[in-house]
């Protein structure tokens, strides 16, 4: 009975909106779940195990996100800093480095969990200089101290490249979880971290399958030739919409503020899809790893997080947040 | 001491090759899962082994064996106990090539059939050394004399891309780096050992060619 007590007081203690929004994720899983069922069940002789897989892998990584929301920022923050490590390990795994280069990997990790020790100690000036300057300055003398220097700009590029994207820029969803109450939020700061996600990963759904119900011309046909103008436009339009109407539910985002979210968020994460696939083509690669079952590497899945997440972060700063 | 070696196994080896490698496999599924079995795969680093251990299910994992140098492992006391008892090393004299056999006679294989024999899956690296992991290293024979002794044991060739950036020879410190593991298809003992090394450096390339790209120079 304790423990059903324990439970019930959990759930109680969260904000309604946040277990409403979980919920409706759950709810439209299951859609599509219910949709790929009857469609293996319709058309035996296609084969829907990939998208099965994506189903299924989506359920993990939702459950994995939601448990930790849940459980609060020390266990949110712990969980951007694995996604982030998984990231920069694919990253500096695929990327061209020299062999001499092994003590700036691990000097590239080291980085990481200082940048993570700020959000954790909630020092928002040390994290904002730590990367883009320091981290910026301190491996390329490092790297020159190991004495070589042949493709040397290069390396330095492709190590900050890397530190950028995967940690600095997914960091910026960890900080939101160190947003207080005292900023009037909605449905908390889990909140503000959980329609991010959830714009994101939308727009990237909603791209896909605009894409494949009527794209015709192709948007970026050397680097990306799936997307096309009529995905890219489907999938602003929806998730534009999307932000507008649930967005005041999830952050204390309201008029100027909620439309200029609307219009850039899907931009935003068009941007980087396609600037992760360049980087994807020039390593010659088409996923970055296999970690996700039906979707590839963490890479592949958080590619848009890493221009989303800094783009919401400074317009929920610049708009609604008194703390940033 | 059984119970040690699985709990280190499962607890210990399995989050920390994940930790390190990313433990990419494809082809899990073609692993043996019962003894006599031989796995063959190419050898850049010590993380090679972690990973082999780290990749097989719970119910086989008490069975798999590395064949590993005795000469290196059983060196002290403290690395030879942990070799022995929690890694489960088959500990092998190393010949010096050409040789068939050790001058006072000794086969150096017999550990290795010993344990075919008592229905373990048996891991050897065929170069017998750790390389720079760009190229396989020429391959000794030692493999395909096992497998004629044991024609029902199939011969799974497993390639390993990466380890050696992990953990290069010499180096004490590892860099968590994606590794990508590959297992082909189970060889048959068809007879002829120079045929069989043949076909196994064949399938080993094979795998090689189906890794992600290593950029690396």
């Amino acid at each position: 009975m304790d423990i059903v007590a324990a439970v019930r007081a959990f759930f109680a203690a969260q904000p309604p909106a946040l277990l409403a929004g979980l919920a409706g994720v759950v709810a439209l899983l299951s859609v599509a779940g219910a949709i790929a069922t009857v469609l293996t069940a319709l058309k035996p002789d296609r084969d829907y195990r990939e998208l099965r897989q994506r189903i299924a892998s989506w359920w993990v990584m939702v459950a994995l996100l939601a448990g930790a929301l849940l459980l609060g920022w020390q266990a949110t923050v712990l969980a951007f800093a694995l996604v982030s490590f998984m990231a920069l390990r694919e990253f500096l795994s695929l990327a061209p480095i020299r062999k001499e280069d092994r003590p700036a990997i691990l000097a590239a990790y080291l980085a990481l969990v200082a940048a993570y020790g700020f959000i954790a100690a909630d020092k928002y000036m040390f994290y904002l200089v730590f990367i883009p300057v320091w981290a910026f300055l301190g491996l390329p003398f490092l790297m020159a101290m190991l004495g070589q220097t042949r493709g040397f700009l290069t390396t330095a590029a492709t190590f900050h490249w890397g530190l950028v994207t995967c940690v600095y820029n997914l960091g910026f969803a960890a900080f939101l979880m160190r947003t207080p109450d005292s900023d009037r939020l909605p449905a908390g700061a889990a909140g503000l971290v959980f329609f991010l996600l959830l714009a994101t990963e939308f727009n990237d759904v909603a791209q896909y399958v605009f894409g494949k119900l009527l794209g015709r011309r192709k948007i970026a046909p050397t680097v990306s030739p799936n997307k096309t103008w009529e995905g890219f436009l489907g999938g602003w339009l929806a998730t534009g919409l999307l932000i507008g109407f649930a967005g005041p539910l999830f952050t204390p985002l309201a008029g100027p503020g909620l439309l200029v979210v609307a219009v850039a968020l899907p931009l935003a994460g068009f941007a980087g899809d396609v600037t992760m696939s360049a980087v994807k083509r020039d390593i010659g690669v088409k996923d970055t790893s296999h970690a996700i079952p039906g979707h590839g590497g963490v890479l592949d899945r958080a590619d848009s997080l890493t221009f989303t997440a800094p783009l919401y972060f400074h317009l929920l700063a610049v708009f609604a947040l008194s703390k940033f | 001491m059984g119970w040690l070696r699985f709990l280190v196994l499962v607890l210990v080896a399995r989050p920390l090759a994940l930790f390190l490698t990313g433990a990419d496999v494809t082809g899990r599924e073609r692993l043996p899962l019962k003894g006599p079995a031989i796995v063959a795969a190419n050898h850049s680093s010590h993380v090679d082994t972690l990973l082999l251990l780290a990749i097989f299910p719970s119910r086989a994992v008490a069975r798999v064996r590395p064949v590993a140098a005795a000469d290196y492992f059983l060196r002290d006391p403290v690395i030879g106990w942990f070799s022995r008892h929690v890694i489960g090393i088959v500990p092998v004299a190393r010949l010096k090539a050409g040789q068939r056999t050790r001058d006072d006679g000794e086969d150096v294989l017999a550990p290795a059939r010993a344990a075919l024999a008592a229905g373990d899956i048996v891991v050897v690296f065929p170069e017998g050394t750790r390389g720079d992991g760009d190229q396989l290293g020429q391959l000794k024979g030692g493999v395909a004399r096992l497998a004629e002794a044991f024609p029902e044991a199939p011969v799974t060739p497993v390639w390993i891309q990466g380890a050696g950036r992990v953990l290069p020879k010499g180096e004490a410190i590892p860099a968590p780096l994606n590794c990508a593991v590959l297992v082909g298809e189970p060889l048959d003992w068809e007879g002829g050992r120079t045929a069989f090394m043949a076909r196994l450096r064949v399938a080993l390339l094979a795998l090689k060619d189906q890794a992600p790209p290593l950029r690396w120079s």
